[in-house]
């Protein structure tokens, strides 16, 4: 018996980048709530991403899942040292910003206007795209997520002299590298496995 | 169980001012960004996604990103599980074919049309389908796509895993192991760039 995907229809699709709320739609059946093994829940790390369609997806997969979402929290949450909370954030939104993730740029442009403050220059990059002049530093740690963002991968040692300019030493480096590099993973589950339509207000 | 394997790509020795950076600052991720790899490429339990195909899939992803020593890594592993001169060769021959550069594809229609940009959508060659298999063949064409145009994503790709004889939870496996994989092969790139300046 060949598996079959979930058709989703009727609902809006959003067309425009936004720091607005959206939902996600899977493609996939999830597994169901009341049917989760104790492994599968354990995978969530986070109890209350039950109720999460995505999460609940990713949980049939628990020992990858679970490996996933540590790296992810290490790397953003993390406050020992390195670039600040808005700044790794920054890089995973225009990451998703350049790989065309609207849910995820969602995400994390909230996430780095909340921390920055900055809420003008992360519409502008919603806007504009990865192009938009923001100011010295921020450009610097946009080019660095882009060039690591590009296949083949263009980032090279012009990149880290522009990072060392603007102040970051190598502990933060490794934030903008491992940040970028983290929403390549967390972009192709979104975009190849579901699609995002604004939350039901 | 493997040494760590961005480690190891990187050329991060033990003692060096990265691998300290690495293990002090961001120990929790060096950690699972390792074990996502055990439990990708060395599962528990392989399921419906057997480790030839696993290993073939990156072999095939670290080719499209141009990046040899990581592509050689991944050979040796495949040659391990198994594979056929024939099938590096097919393997060879599609990363030959299908190498660009992303990412590209299409929004939504409106107001980002304007951003789209157009891209090729793979295919398997014919006779390089026989080598690869149905199964590794329709999963090649959704691997170009996640790694390429990830944007253009849509559920007829999904459908024709599924098709082929891939199960929802190898798919899942499959995407999960295609997206770390960008993941890794970046963060080894970016490392070794700054191991450089250091």
């Amino acid at each position: 018996m060949t598996d079959k995907t979930v058709p989703q229809s009727g609902h809006v699709v959003p067309a425009v980048f936004t720091r607005d709320m959206l939902d996600w739609l899977p493609w996939l059946e999830p597994v169901a709530a009341d049917r989760m093994t104790e492994r599968q829940l354990a995978s969530l790390v986070d109890a209350a991403r039950v109720k999460s369609d995505y999460f609940r997806l990713l949980a049939r997969d628990p020992d990858v899942l679970e490996a996933r979402t540590r790296t992810d929290k290490d790397i953003f949450y993390n406050p020992d040292a390195g670039l600040p909370r808005a700044e790794r954030e920054l890089a995973a939104a225009t990451t998703s910003r350049l790989n065309g993730c609207i849910y995820c740029a969602s995400v994390h442009a909230r996430f780095a206007a909340t921390y920055s403050k900055r809420t003008g220059d992360v519409d502008k990059l919603l806007a504009e795209g990865v192009g938009a002049d923001l100011d010295k530093r921020w450009n610097a740690i946009v080019a660095a997520s882009v060039a690591l963002t590009e296949t083949p991968i263009s980032f090279g040692p012009q990149h880290i002299d522009a990072l060392r300019d603007v102040g970051l030493d190598d502990d933060a480096i490794v934030d903008v590298i491992n940040a970028a590099s983290f929403f390549n993973w967390a972009n192709r589950l979104m975009l190849s496995l579901g699609e995002p339509t604004p939350a039901a207000s | 169980m493997e040494a760590d394997v961005i480690d190891t790509l990187a050329g991060i020795a033990p003692g060096s001012h990265l691998d300290s950076v690495r293990r002090t600052r961001r120990a929790v991720a060096r950690e699972h960004a390792q074990k996502s790899y055990d439990s990708l490429f060395a599962p528990a339990d392989t399921g419906g996604f057997a480790p030839l195909e696993r290993f073939a899939v990156a072999v095939f992803e670290a080719g499209l990103h141009g990046q040899a020593a990581i592509k050689e890594f991944y050979v040796a592993r495949l040659r391990s599980a198994g594979a056929t001169d024939a099938l590096l060769a097919a393997i060879d021959a599609e990363i030959a074919a299908a190498a660009t550069k992303g990412p590209y594809g299409a929004y939504p229609k409106g107001p980002l049309s304007g951003e789209d940009t157009q891209g090729p959508v793979h295919r398997v060659a014919g006779r390089n389908r026989e080598a690869l298999g149905p199964r590794l063949a329709t999963a090649f064409e959704h691997v170009h796509m996640l790694v390429f145009h990830p944007r253009d994503a849509a559920p007829p790709s999904l459908q024709a895993m599924l098709d082929a004889g891939w199960t929802t939870d190898a798919v899942v496996t499959l995407s999960q192991l295609v997206a770390f994989l960008s993941f890794q092969i970046r963060v080894v790139a970016g490392l070794r760039v700054l191991a450089a300046k250091s």
